[in-house]
Protein backbone atom coordinates (compact mmCIF):
# COMPACT_ATOMS: atom_id res chain seq x y z
CA UNK A 1 0.00 0.00 0.00
CA UNK A 2 1.30 3.38 -0.98
CA UNK A 3 0.87 5.29 2.26
CA UNK A 4 2.33 8.59 1.29
CA UNK A 5 1.86 10.98 -1.58
CA UNK A 6 2.58 14.55 -2.47
CA UNK A 7 0.55 16.46 -5.04
CA UNK A 8 1.72 19.72 -6.56
CA UNK A 9 -1.08 22.29 -6.82
CA UNK A 10 -0.10 24.56 -9.68
CA UNK A 11 -3.44 24.68 -11.47
CA UNK A 12 -7.00 23.64 -10.85
CA UNK A 13 -6.38 20.09 -12.09
CA UNK A 14 -4.16 19.68 -9.07
CA UNK A 15 -7.25 20.12 -6.90
CA UNK A 16 -8.89 17.10 -8.56
CA UNK A 17 -5.70 15.01 -8.30
CA UNK A 18 -5.30 15.82 -4.60
CA UNK A 19 -8.93 14.93 -3.98
CA UNK A 20 -8.59 11.58 -5.78
CA UNK A 21 -5.37 10.69 -3.97
CA UNK A 22 -7.03 11.58 -0.66
CA UNK A 23 -10.05 9.42 -1.34
CA UNK A 24 -7.89 6.47 -2.30
CA UNK A 25 -5.63 6.72 0.74
CA UNK A 26 -8.52 7.23 3.17
CA UNK A 27 -10.29 4.22 1.67
CA UNK A 28 -7.12 2.13 2.04
CA UNK A 29 -6.74 3.18 5.67
CA UNK A 30 -10.29 1.95 6.27
CA UNK A 31 -12.37 5.10 6.62
CA UNK A 32 -16.11 4.74 5.95
CA UNK A 33 -17.86 6.61 3.17
CA UNK A 34 -18.87 9.60 5.30
CA UNK A 35 -15.35 10.15 6.64
CA UNK A 36 -13.96 9.63 3.13
CA UNK A 37 -16.23 12.45 1.96
CA UNK A 38 -15.15 14.64 4.91
CA UNK A 39 -11.45 14.05 4.20
CA UNK A 40 -11.83 14.53 0.44
CA UNK A 41 -13.77 17.75 0.96
CA UNK A 42 -11.17 19.08 3.41
CA UNK A 43 -8.39 18.32 0.91
CA UNK A 44 -10.36 20.05 -1.83
CA UNK A 45 -10.74 23.20 0.28
CA UNK A 46 -7.05 23.27 1.19
CA UNK A 47 -5.97 22.65 -2.41
CA UNK A 48 -8.29 25.36 -3.66
CA UNK A 49 -6.80 27.87 -1.23
CA UNK A 50 -3.35 27.09 -2.62
CA UNK A 51 -4.65 27.48 -6.17
CA UNK A 52 -6.54 30.72 -5.44
CA UNK A 53 -4.09 32.57 -3.27
CA UNK A 54 -0.62 31.33 -4.17
CA UNK A 55 1.45 30.49 -7.22
CA UNK A 56 2.32 26.99 -6.21
CA UNK A 57 2.14 24.72 -3.25
CA UNK A 58 1.60 21.11 -2.38
CA UNK A 59 -0.68 18.76 -0.53
CA UNK A 60 1.06 15.96 1.35
CA UNK A 61 -0.95 12.92 2.37
CA UNK A 62 0.41 10.41 4.87
CA UNK A 63 -1.08 7.53 6.78
CA UNK A 64 -0.20 7.90 10.45
CA UNK A 65 -0.55 5.97 13.69
CA UNK A 66 -1.55 7.59 16.98
CA UNK A 67 1.07 7.28 19.72
CA UNK A 68 -1.13 6.52 22.71
CA UNK A 69 -3.64 4.06 21.32
CA UNK A 70 -2.30 2.88 17.96
CA UNK A 71 -5.27 4.19 16.03
CA UNK A 72 -4.70 4.82 12.35
CA UNK A 73 -5.39 8.07 10.61
CA UNK A 74 -4.62 10.30 7.69
CA UNK A 75 -2.48 13.40 7.91
CA UNK A 76 -3.03 16.13 5.34
CA UNK A 77 -0.48 18.91 5.10
CA UNK A 78 -1.04 21.90 2.81
CA UNK A 79 2.16 23.85 2.26
CA UNK A 80 2.73 26.93 0.14
CA UNK A 81 5.18 29.74 -0.26
CA UNK A 82 2.46 32.29 -0.92
CA UNK A 83 1.81 35.68 0.66
CA UNK A 84 0.90 34.20 4.02
CA UNK A 85 -2.18 35.12 6.03
CA UNK A 86 -2.15 38.50 7.77
CA UNK A 87 -4.87 37.88 10.27
CA UNK A 88 -5.29 34.25 11.23
CA UNK A 89 -8.27 35.03 13.41
CA UNK A 90 -10.29 36.45 10.49
CA UNK A 91 -9.81 33.46 8.20
CA UNK A 92 -11.19 31.11 10.84
CA UNK A 93 -14.50 32.99 11.03
CA UNK A 94 -17.41 31.49 9.10
CA UNK A 95 -18.38 33.66 6.17
CA UNK A 96 -15.12 35.64 5.98
CA UNK A 97 -13.94 35.70 2.38
CA UNK A 98 -11.65 37.71 0.15
CA UNK A 99 -12.43 35.68 -2.97
CA UNK A 100 -16.20 36.02 -3.24
CA UNK A 101 -16.67 32.44 -2.08
CA UNK A 102 -18.84 31.22 0.77
CA UNK A 103 -16.16 31.81 3.41
CA UNK A 104 -16.67 28.24 4.56
CA UNK A 105 -13.22 26.92 3.62
CA UNK A 106 -10.88 26.95 6.61
CA UNK A 107 -13.47 26.88 9.40
CA UNK A 108 -15.12 24.06 7.44
CA UNK A 109 -11.87 22.11 7.22
CA UNK A 110 -11.40 22.47 10.97
CA UNK A 111 -14.83 20.97 11.60
CA UNK A 112 -14.37 18.15 9.08
CA UNK A 113 -11.03 16.99 10.53
CA UNK A 114 -10.03 16.00 14.08
CA UNK A 115 -6.85 18.04 14.40
CA UNK A 116 -6.09 21.36 12.78
CA UNK A 117 -3.03 23.54 12.99
CA UNK A 118 -2.12 26.58 10.96
CA UNK A 119 1.21 28.36 10.74
CA UNK A 120 1.64 31.39 8.57
CA UNK A 121 4.27 34.06 8.10
CA UNK A 122 3.30 37.06 6.00
CA UNK A 123 5.54 37.05 2.93
CA UNK A 124 6.81 33.54 3.54
CA UNK A 125 3.93 31.17 3.23
CA UNK A 126 1.44 29.04 5.05
CA UNK A 127 1.44 25.49 6.34
CA UNK A 128 -1.78 23.88 7.46
CA UNK A 129 -1.61 20.47 9.14
CA UNK A 130 -4.74 18.42 9.72
CA UNK A 131 -5.37 14.87 10.87
CA UNK A 132 -8.42 12.64 10.84
CA UNK A 133 -8.39 9.49 13.02
CA UNK A 134 -10.27 6.28 12.49
CA UNK A 135 -13.06 5.92 15.00
CA UNK B 1 -15.36 18.29 -20.24
CA UNK B 2 -19.06 19.12 -20.55
CA UNK B 3 -22.02 17.78 -18.64
CA UNK B 4 -24.80 16.60 -20.99
CA UNK B 5 -28.17 18.33 -20.62
CA UNK B 6 -31.17 16.32 -21.80
CA UNK B 7 -34.51 17.79 -22.85
CA UNK B 8 -37.75 16.15 -21.78
CA UNK B 9 -40.76 18.19 -22.93
CA UNK B 10 -40.60 21.50 -21.06
CA UNK B 11 -38.06 20.11 -18.61
CA UNK B 12 -34.31 19.65 -18.64
CA UNK B 13 -32.62 16.66 -17.02
CA UNK B 14 -29.02 16.58 -15.92
CA UNK B 15 -27.25 13.68 -14.31
CA UNK B 16 -23.80 14.67 -13.11
CA UNK B 17 -21.59 11.65 -13.73
CA UNK B 18 -18.14 13.21 -13.80
CA UNK B 19 -15.70 14.34 -11.15
CA UNK B 20 -16.60 18.01 -10.82
CA UNK B 21 -13.59 20.22 -11.37
CA UNK B 22 -13.99 23.98 -11.20
CA UNK B 23 -13.98 24.54 -14.94
CA UNK B 24 -16.56 21.84 -15.64
CA UNK B 25 -18.81 23.28 -12.93
CA UNK B 26 -18.61 26.81 -14.31
CA UNK B 27 -19.10 25.61 -17.89
CA UNK B 28 -22.18 23.70 -16.76
CA UNK B 29 -23.60 26.85 -15.17
CA UNK B 30 -23.36 28.66 -18.48
CA UNK B 31 -24.56 25.71 -20.59
CA UNK B 32 -27.64 25.20 -18.42
CA UNK B 33 -28.73 28.83 -18.55
CA UNK B 34 -28.27 28.91 -22.32
CA UNK B 35 -30.27 25.71 -22.70
CA UNK B 36 -33.11 27.05 -20.53
CA UNK B 37 -33.17 30.13 -22.74
CA UNK B 38 -33.05 28.17 -26.00
CA UNK B 39 -35.68 25.63 -25.10
CA UNK B 40 -37.93 27.81 -22.99
CA UNK B 41 -37.74 25.24 -20.21
CA UNK B 42 -39.97 25.57 -17.17
CA UNK B 43 -38.21 23.14 -14.89
CA UNK B 44 -34.84 21.51 -14.34
CA UNK B 45 -33.82 18.42 -12.40
CA UNK B 46 -30.14 18.11 -11.51
CA UNK B 47 -29.37 14.61 -10.29
CA UNK B 48 -26.33 14.33 -8.01
CA UNK B 49 -26.52 10.58 -7.26
CA UNK B 50 -23.02 9.95 -8.64
CA UNK B 51 -21.41 12.94 -6.94
CA UNK B 52 -19.37 11.80 -3.95
CA UNK B 53 -18.06 15.16 -2.81
CA UNK B 54 -19.28 18.76 -2.82
CA UNK B 55 -16.89 21.35 -1.46
CA UNK B 56 -17.72 25.00 -0.75
CA UNK B 57 -16.83 26.12 -4.27
CA UNK B 58 -18.99 23.52 -6.01
CA UNK B 59 -21.77 24.26 -3.49
CA UNK B 60 -21.61 27.92 -4.41
CA UNK B 61 -21.71 27.16 -8.14
CA UNK B 62 -24.74 24.90 -7.66
CA UNK B 63 -26.53 27.38 -5.35
CA UNK B 64 -25.85 30.17 -7.83
CA UNK B 65 -27.12 28.25 -10.85
CA UNK B 66 -30.35 27.47 -9.02
CA UNK B 67 -30.82 31.14 -8.24
CA UNK B 68 -29.91 32.18 -11.78
CA UNK B 69 -32.38 29.68 -13.25
CA UNK B 70 -35.08 30.99 -10.91
CA UNK B 71 -34.36 34.50 -12.13
CA UNK B 72 -34.97 33.31 -15.66
CA UNK B 73 -38.24 31.68 -14.61
CA UNK B 74 -37.22 28.01 -14.45
CA UNK B 75 -37.61 25.96 -11.29
CA UNK B 76 -34.73 23.71 -10.28
CA UNK B 77 -34.88 20.59 -8.13
CA UNK B 78 -31.70 18.86 -6.92
CA UNK B 79 -32.01 15.13 -6.49
CA UNK B 80 -30.01 12.18 -5.21
CA UNK B 81 -27.70 13.98 -2.78
CA UNK B 82 -25.74 11.18 -1.08
CA UNK B 83 -25.83 10.77 2.73
CA UNK B 84 -22.08 11.44 2.99
CA UNK B 85 -22.42 14.59 0.90
CA UNK B 86 -25.34 15.89 2.98
CA UNK B 87 -23.42 15.28 6.21
CA UNK B 88 -20.27 16.95 4.88
CA UNK B 89 -22.15 20.02 3.63
CA UNK B 90 -23.76 20.57 7.03
CA UNK B 91 -20.41 19.96 8.81
CA UNK B 92 -18.94 22.63 6.58
CA UNK B 93 -21.71 25.03 7.50
CA UNK B 94 -22.93 25.23 3.92
CA UNK B 95 -26.70 25.32 3.78
CA UNK B 96 -28.30 25.24 0.37
CA UNK B 97 -31.37 27.03 1.66
CA UNK B 98 -34.18 27.90 -0.73
CA UNK B 99 -33.02 25.05 -2.94
CA UNK B 100 -35.66 22.45 -3.70
CA UNK B 101 -34.58 18.87 -3.31
CA UNK B 102 -36.01 15.38 -3.76
CA UNK B 103 -34.75 11.88 -3.04
CA UNK B 104 -34.38 10.75 -6.63
CA UNK B 105 -34.98 11.71 -10.24
CA UNK B 106 -38.51 10.33 -10.26
CA UNK B 107 -39.58 12.31 -7.21
CA UNK B 108 -37.79 15.35 -8.56
CA UNK B 109 -39.90 15.26 -11.70
CA UNK B 110 -43.04 14.74 -9.63
CA UNK B 111 -42.12 17.77 -7.54
CA UNK B 112 -41.74 19.89 -10.66
CA UNK B 113 -45.06 18.68 -12.03
CA UNK B 114 -46.82 19.56 -8.77
CA UNK B 115 -45.23 22.98 -8.61
CA UNK B 116 -45.88 23.83 -12.21
CA UNK B 117 -49.39 22.39 -12.16
CA UNK B 118 -48.82 19.40 -14.42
Amino acid sequence: MNNQSCIEIGNEWGIVSARQAGRELSKNIGFGSVDQARITTAISELARNIYLYTEIGQIELTSVVKDNDGREGIKVVARDKGPGIENLRDVMVDGFTTSGGLGAGLPGVKRLMDEFDIESMPGEGTTITTVKWLR
Amino acid sequence: MRIPILKLGRYLLISVQVELDDQTALQFQEDLLNKIHQEGSLGVVIDLTSVDMIDSFIAKVIGDVVEMSNLMGAKVVLTGIQPAVAITLIDMGVSLQEVQTALDLEQGLERLQQELGG
